[in-house]
Parts: structure tokens; sequence; C-alpha cells
């Protein structure tokens, strides 16, 4: 079923920047009618997903699509091309949008925040972004969206626009800032200087003639230039960002946002060096063991936090790493279970982070050590919360195994038994600092003979939050039982197989 | 038909149009026929840059006396560009000045304010205009006397010292490079730039000449405020109105570059001053310094004006490094900046000046909660500070793109870095300003009650500016292909003449 099939593909591409734009435009026009207002961007979200749905239908059949704005600087176009790694991400965060629109509603209502208006409309001028990111055909464009990508967030980010709120919105925009102007930027035009091209090319862009240092010195600042992937010592950017809303937080900070940098990193390992090249560079086994290092570190801080979001902000830090391990990997194995983690990951996350918003809403309660016994009174949130911490460790029956269980083939193919250790480790750390609340929640350790439960004491969060719950816990269980879909359209991209080449 | 008596109109006509405006001694008078003027100038100056962009350089004896003899007056794309950067901005804040002087000069004084801005175009246009280096001082002197008197106008009394002292150091600079084109004239015995070209080509560089060249480049140096003789810029543009800092901010130090470029690239060559005298690695030094200095200045101070006039040293400092690189690419990357960095300065002194103008105040404490009460002023203040930050999409991210290339070009990857690095500085002093308008709160006081939106005159032309930063970010084929041919122009004529050599 296609309902685009009268539209020219290529203009799909337009549509889905442009679409959320109009959506932004009908949320300021009915600031004065809070249900109108968000059924527009509930409208809109899902008009979104009808649209990514149809280029996924395209991409499928090896139809091609791309599209052209006009140039800016000579000779470099903003363009946009649908290629499967982007597809893949659109896919992911359209449809997590229609799901966190339905909680923000409820969140933001439950929670009665400030400035819902300005709340909606910078979410969907983020949306439009991140599908321009999903897109673009050359690192120029992606660029430009990475940037506005990050401005267009910061307001979110300063949503409470208290002290604590400013900081953290210092700390986001400096980072965030810094490292693309410093580093990306730089690397940027290193390649244009380098390879004479700023185009996405399957295999890569730099060949032999070019200086291996250079080329090498490329991927550090590439690495690093992408801040919003988090590498250590450049992560500290997303535990300030928590300070937003947990809609935000969920969204943005577990999917869009953190998402749009390690989906920079593999496109830029995929189509700028091309991944049967990666292993000739110098800095590339560098670059692996800093992201191995990150995952072990960051999994080790999230113990020490005690502050629910920040925990799980820590835990994101460490699994973005996950697919840059991937990407650095340079197998073909590898490539793909770093792009469906970034599938499983974002449907995991925004199941402990819409827990994480419930819990605040429905107890007003953010620190893990006050949550003892709270399945009592919220017991769908925390089953909800165990299925997407199982499903971030990578058990079955949830879908994290299966990106997990690739990674770690990859690493063997690519011989680094090293690698597969420190996955093991992470796993093994990730039980320690998640599953310990939803045990703790249902079972109490004291011992105390309590007073049979009953319904009354049952204090849930809105409707609305339950049901965004209910999908994305649904999705976490779909992806395990039949990840096929996914599968096919990550073999799809160039140089990237799940098939074991050997 | 395009007589060619066009090309001596934008030095004419502020000319006699200054007199006029104190003789009728009529405010709104004074008002329409200088923004009338200036427009005009603006619209001949388009013309003559197309023509030049066309046509290559054209050219023009004043009364009919044919160069070298008579003083001839000289387009090409370069000094075309700037002359329709400068009398665009001009119009714009003459435009503007209207409502905006009237809290911040005696009201009597008005009528001087136009005339001292006329003169002030005057000279401006002269310098891009002439083919002659003693011309060139001429003109430079009747828009820095101007401009002093521009400065000193404002009714705060603490410009009379920031003008004073501008007065001195102008002068020390207008004299250098009187004794350095005198000591060129002795050398050559001419004083038209094409024809002290071909000489000095062939004198091939003497004690004298070295000199001379030495003087110059100081002297300029001081006008165009780069670091360490940039001392007077900042007390000078704090303290004059903000019609003036925004004015001088984005031409007069601009044209002041101009005539570096002009001096180094066309009448010495290139490869005589940047090799033979090694000024590369010296020019190079200072923008570096100045930029990272004057940045870490501007985050330093509570005073947003002065905010603004230490950035613009230090983005004077960008262009710089883009002409020390010495090299097309380098060359046209400054050029470009002079271009971009007319349009953003412009339109941050102007949406300064309309909070001073409804404030009183132009201290950071006067930004608070200014996101509310005046969205249109603090909205064109963040696409202009964006543009200064070179956030993609806005003309600033087009200098820096090629500043970064031609410093790559040439496999400096340090001096990339360092451009870099400084717009990093640049985020941290504008983004402190955003965050205190729209996320402080106001101070709650009655005069603060009813501060509301600037006036329609302020607003226009300040986002003509904003959106023009937006407009030459997405489409830079005019910017650069005038910057590019000007570049291109400069550098291979330095060429050919050092193949005579």
């Amino acid at each position: 079923m296609n309902l685009w099939s009268a539209l020219d593909p290529s203009q799909l591409i337009n549509l889905t920047i442009s679409v959320p734009l109009i959506g932004a435009a009908a949320v300021v026009l009915l600031a004065r009618h809070p249900n109108w207002r968000e059924t527009a961007s509930i409208t809109t979200a899902v008009i979104l997903f009808t649209l990514v749905l149809a280029i996924t239908e395209h991409t499928f059949n090896q139809v091609p699509m791309a599209v052209s704005w006009g140039s800016t600087l000579p000779n470099i176009n903003i363009a946009f091309a649908v290629e499967p790694l982007g597809v893949l991400f659109a896919l992911v965060a359209s449809f997590l949008w229609i799901i966190t629109t339905i909680y923000a509603i409820g969140y933001m209502r439950g929670h009665k925040e400030r400035k819902q208006t300005r709340f909606f409309l910078c979410f969907a001028l983020a949306i439009s972004t991140v599908m321009a990111i999903c897109f673009s055909a050359n690192l120029l464009t992606l660029f430009i969206f990475y940037e506005l990508l990050t401005l267009s967030t910061y307001p979110l980010v300063t949503h409470a626009n208290t002290e604590a709120a400013k900081r953290g919105g210092r700390v986001y925009l400096g980072i965030l800032l810094g490292t693309s102007v410093a580093f990306l930027l730089f690397a940027m035009v290193g390649t244009w200087v380098t390879a004479g091209t700023l185009d996405f090319t399957p295999g890569g862009v730099f060949n032999d003639t070019q200086s291996k240092g250079m080329v090498a010195l490329l991927l550090v600042l590439f690495c690093y230039g992408i801040g919003k992937a988090a590498l250590m010592p450049f992560h500290r950017w997303l535990p300030a960002a928590m300070v937003a809303p947990t809609p935000v937080s969920a969204l943005l900070h577990a999917v869009a946002v953190v998402k749009a940098g390690v989906f920079s990193i593999l496109k830029v390992v995929i189509y700028i060096f091309g991944i049967d090249n990666l292993g000739q560079i110098v800095t590339t086994d560098l670059m692996l063991y800093i992201a191995a290092a990150t995952v072990l570190l960051a999994s080790c801080v999230a113990m020490t936090k005690d502050n629910l979001k920040a925990r799980l902000a820590y835990s994101t830090v460490s699994q973005l790493s996950y697919i840059i391990v991937g990407a650095l990997l340079a197998t073909s194995v590898a490539a793909a279970g770093a792009s469906l983690h970034i599938v499983t990951h974002a449907v995991g996350k925004i199941t402990l982070f819409f827990c994480a918003g419930a819990i605040m809403v429905a107890c007003h309660k953010k620190n893990v050590s006050e949550m003892v016994g709270l399945g009592r009174q919220m017991p769908l949130t925390m089953i909800a919360f165990a299925i997407g911490a199982i499903s971030i460790i990578g058990l079955p029956p949830m879908a994290g195994t299966w990106s997990k269980w690739y990674l770690v083939v990859g690493a063997l193919e690519a011989d680094k038994l090293i690698i597969v250790v420190v996955l093991t480790i992470s796993s093994l750390l990730n039980v320690a600092y998640l599953l310990p609340l939803p045990i703790k929640a249902f079972f109490n350790a004291l011992g105390e003979k309590q007073p049979p439960w009953s319904w009354s004491e049952v204090k849930e969060a809105p409707l609305l939050i339950l049901i965004a719950l209910a999908v994305t816990t649904s999705a976490c269980l779909a992806l395990f039982f039949n990840p096929q879909p996914v599968i096919e359209l990550i073999n799809l991209i160039p140089g990237v197989s799940t098939e074991i080449t050997r | 038909m395009f007589g060619q008596h066009f090309l001596i109109l934008p030095v004419v006509l502020p000319l006699m149009a200054a007199p006029l405006c104190i003789i009728f001694g009529h405010r709104l008078f004074a008002w329409l026929l200088a923004t009338l003027v200036s427009g005009l100038s603006f619209v001949i100056s388009i013309n003559l840059l197309l023509a030049a962009l066309e046509q290559g350089v054209l050219s023009y004896a004043v009364g009919g006396w044919e160069a070298p003899w008579g003083i001839e007056v000289r387009l090409d794309a370069a000094s075309a560009m700037v002359l329709s950067v400068v009398t665009g901005i001009s119009t714009l804040v003459l435009i503007y000045a209207k409502a905006s002087i009237e809290t911040e000069i005696d009201t009597n004084q008005h009528t001087l304010f136009y005339t001292a801005h006329l003169l002030c175009l005057t000279g401006l246009s002269g310098i891009l205009s002439t083919g002659d280096a003693f011309n060139l001082f001429v003109f430079l002197e009747i828009s820095s006397l101007a401009t002093y008197t521009l400065v000193s106008l404002a009714s705060d009394k603490r410009c009379l010292t920031a003008a004073f002292r501008y007065l001195v150091m102008g002068t020390i600079g207008a004299t250098f490079i009187l004794i350095g084109v005198g000591m060129m004239y002795m050398q050559t015995g001419t004083l038209n730039m094409m024809d002290l070209a071909d000489r000095i080509a062939e004198i091939g560089g003497s004690r004298t000449l070295n000199t001379g060249l030495a003087f110059i480049l100081v002297g300029v140096s001081i006008k165009l405020a780069l670091f360490p003789l940039h001392m007077w810029l900042p007390p000078a543009y704090t303290h004059a109105p903000s019609a003036v800092s925004a004015f001088l901010a984005s031409t007069a130090t601009k044209v002041a570059v101009y005539v570096m470029v002009r001096f180094i690239f066309t009448i010495y060559g290139a490869e005589y001053v940047f090799h033979t005298m090694g000024m590369d690695l010296i020019l190079l030094l200072l923008a570096i310094v100045a930029i990272f200095k004057c940045s870490f200045m501007a985050m330093a101070q509570s005073n947003v004006k002065t905010v603004l006039a230490y950035s613009s040293v230090a983005q004077i400092g960008y262009m710089i490094l883009g002409i020390s690189l010495a090299s097309a690419a380098g060359l046209m990357a400054g050029l470009l900046h002079v271009f971009n960095h007319a349009l953003m300065k412009g339109a941050l002194f102007m949406a300064v000046g309309a909070v001073l103008y409804r404030t009183g105040s132009v201290d950071i404490k006067a930004f608070r909660g200014l996101g509310k009460k005046m969205p249109f002023t603090m909205a064109a203040f963040v696409i202009a500070g964006m543009s200064i930050v070179g956030v993609p999409l806005t003309a600033g991210f087009v200098s820096k793109w090629y500043l970064v290339t031609a410093a790559l070009e040439q496999q400096n990857w340090l001096v990339a870095f360092l451009i870099l690095l400084g717009s990093l500085l640049a985020v941290i002093y504008i983004f402190r300003i955003i965050e205190t308008a729209y996320l402080k709160k106001p101070i709650e006081s009655a005069a603060n009650k009813d501060i509301k939106e600037a006036p329609l005159l302020m607003l226009v032309p300040m986002w003509v500016l904003a959106l023009a930063n937006i407009y030459f970010g997405l489409d830079t084929s005019l910017s650069v292909a005038a910057a590019e041919s000007t570049s291109n122009w400069l550098v291979f004529s330095t060429l050919s003449e050092g193949g005579v050599q």
C-alpha cells in the first residue's frame, strides 16, 4: 500500500522536510486551542510517517530518489538523496515522533508545563532537521542541518528556564557547537581540500593518492567533531541536556539528536571513508579503543548516579559508543550490527525515558533510591521499565539481542577479542545499573510484612503516557520476533551485510 | 546609457549635498536629502559594480587630464564591491539614524550629523574610486575628520575623550601614510597607482621604498585597527552615537582594509611585500593575536557596544589573516569577509542602538528580558549574531568556509584550526547576550514596564541587514563572484608585473 504513489518519488524527500515545518506553523496558529494544536502535531507526525513508509517502499524497489536545492557554495549543492541507512534512521525517528507526541501531551498536561506551544513548535522544527539529516546527499548538507538541529533543540533544553536549565543549555550549546565548529567543519574542509568532493559515495571518496596521515587525522576529527555521538571526553552535554522535560529527553536525547550523531558517524564511515578502506587507516584502532573505553566508563558512571534520568543519560553515552565501535570495527557484519543498534536502542531507551517521565508525573520522584516498592503503585510502568531494560541489556526475548549479536559476530570476524570482552562486561554492567530498579520496585528486600496489594494503591500515569509505553514495549518484543524487514533494509546499504563473508 | 561621468558621482553627490544640509538647517530636509543622495550613490555603485565585473576596469580622467598627469578615477571589481557596501550601508544607516539620533544627539546638532555623515561618505567613496596615491591620502583625511566629528556628537560626554583619542591616533596614522606616499614619490616621481606599480617593479626595491612601505603599512594598520594599534577603536565605537558606530564599524575600517589591499597588491606587488619583505608572517601573527586577544576582551565586557567593538577588532583579524595568506584564495576570503562582516556588524550595532533608544542603556543588564519586550530587535540580533559565529546558512559561514579552505590549501593546518577556535570564542560572547535577553528575568521597575518594540524606521534597515546575512549565506553567487574576480584580478596583475621584474 502506498498512499503517495501519485507523487514523483523524489518529491517525497522535500515533503518529509516540509511537512514538519507546516506542522510547526499549524502549531503556532492554533496556539490558543490546545486540543486542536495537539491534533495538528499528531496529524503531522502520522503524515510524516506515511511519507517515510512510502520512501521505504521505493527504496526496496530500488527507485533512486534525489533532489537538489541549489548551491550555496560553488560546486557544492545542498542536495538530498535517499539511501538505506538514512531510510532506517528516518523510519525510527518518524515512528517514535508519533508515539512521543502522544506521550508528550499526557506529560506536558499532567506536569502542567509552561509554554507548551513553543515546546511543540521546536519539536516539529527539530524533526524537520532530522529528516534533512537522514536524506542529506553530501557532508555540507549534513553539517548544515546538524547545526540547525543543535540550535532548534536549545530552547527545548532550557525550557524550564531555571538556573539549572540555563547551565545545562550552556554546556549543551558549548560542547555541541564547539566540537562541530572546531573539528567537524575542519574535517569537512579537510575532506574537500583532500578529496575534492563532499558527496556521500558508496565505497568512500578517498583513494591511495591521498596522504595517509591526512586521512588518519580526518578520521579522528570526524569522530570528535560529531559531538552528538557523545564520545568521551565530549559527552558532558548529554547529561546536561537532561534538565529538559522528559519527552525531550526521550525523543531527542535518546533517539533523534544522539542518533543523528551516530548516524552521521556511520554515514561518514560507510560513504566517506568506506568500510573496506577503514582497516588501513592507522587511527581506526585508536578511535575504536576510545569508543570501547567510553562503553565501559560511561556504564561505571551510570552506576553512581541516583537521579534516574542522569543514569539513563550515561547509559545512552555508553550505548552510543556501541554503535561507534560497530562502525570502526571495519567489517560488514559489525556495521550491520551498529545500524541495527540504532533501531533497537532507540525503542529500548525511549521506553525507559517514558517510564522515568511517568514516574515524575504520577509520583514526582526523580531518584532511584526513592523508588523502592514503587511497583505497588505503578505496576504497568515498572513492567515496561523491566522490558526496556532487558532490551538494552540485550537478552532475549527483546530487540536488543540481535544488535548485540551482530556486534559480537562482527568483533569476532575482525579478530578483536578484546572488543567481545568489552561488550560482555558492559552487558553485565547494564544489568547492574538497570535491573535493580524494577526488582526493588516489586520485591521489598527488607522482608517487612506488608498489607496485601490491592487496586486502590495504584496511582498510574495518565492514559496517554501508558498508551505510548505500551507501543514502545511491544516494539521491543516485535523486533525480537520479526527483525527481518529491518535487516533486509540494512543489507541494502552498500558494504554492509549481516552475512559473514568468508 | 552609462555616461562615463557616473564614475565620479558617488564622490561628488555627497560632497555637494553636505553643505546644503547645514545651510538649510532643517532637520527633516537634511535627513531626506542625505538619504536620497546616499541612496542614489548606492544605485550608481551597483551599476558600476556590474559594469566593472563585465569590463574589468572603469577609468575616468578628472577634468579631461589623462593619467598619469591628471587625476585618474579608477574603479575595478574590488573597489566597486566595497563602494556598493559602503553606499548601501550608509543609506540604511541614514534611514535608521532619524529615530536613533533623537535620543543620542542634541536636537540642534542633527543637521551637523547629516553633514558630517555625508562628508565621511564622500571621503570613503573617494578613497575607493581614486587611482592616485596622494588623492587617497586626502580622501582618507576627509573621511577621518568627518568621523572624529561624528564620534564627538553624542550627548554622552565621554564621547569627547574617545573622539580625541581617535583623533590623535588617526592623525598619527594619516601622517605615517603621508610620509610613506612622500617616499614613494621621491623614489618614483609619480603618484598614479598604475604608474607607481610599473616603476616600483622596475626599480625592484630600494631602502627608500622599503621604508615607505613600512610607514604606509603601519599608518593603514592604525586606521583599520589592527592589533596592537586598535586601542582607539573600542572607546570610539562605545561612546559614539549608535548610528555612527553602525556606519563606522561596517564601512570605515573596511575601507582601510581595502587601502591595505591596494597598497600591497596593486602598488607594491604581493611578491615583493610578502616574500621579499616577509610581511606575511608579521600580518599573520598579528591577525591571530587580534582574533584571540580581542575575542577574550569581548567576553569580559559588560557594555554591549564595547563587546561589539572588540568583536570588530577580532573580525578585522580574520580579514588580515586572509590577506596574509598571500594567495588568490586567501585574498578572496579576506575580501568576502569585508563584505559579510559589514552586513553582520551593521545589523548588530543597529539592534543595540534600538535597545539604547528604548531602555536608555547598553549595559548587558538592560538586555534582561528583552527577548519578550523587543522581539523583532532581538531576533535581528540573534540572526546577525549567528552570522558572526558562522552558523551555516548565514553569510558568516561562507566567509569562514573560504578562510579555512584557503588555509588548508597551503597545508596550514594550525592556522585553519585557530580560525575555527576563534569562532568558538564568538559563540561565547554572542550567546552571553542572547541568553540574557531570552532567559533572564527583567528587573521589575516602573521604567522597565513600558519598554516596547523599536520604531519601524529603525527596524526596517536593521532587518534588511539581518535578512541580507541570510540571503548572502544562501545565495553566494554575487558576493563570491565579486570577491573572486577581484582577487584574481589583483593577484593576476601583481603576477604579470612580477613577470616584468
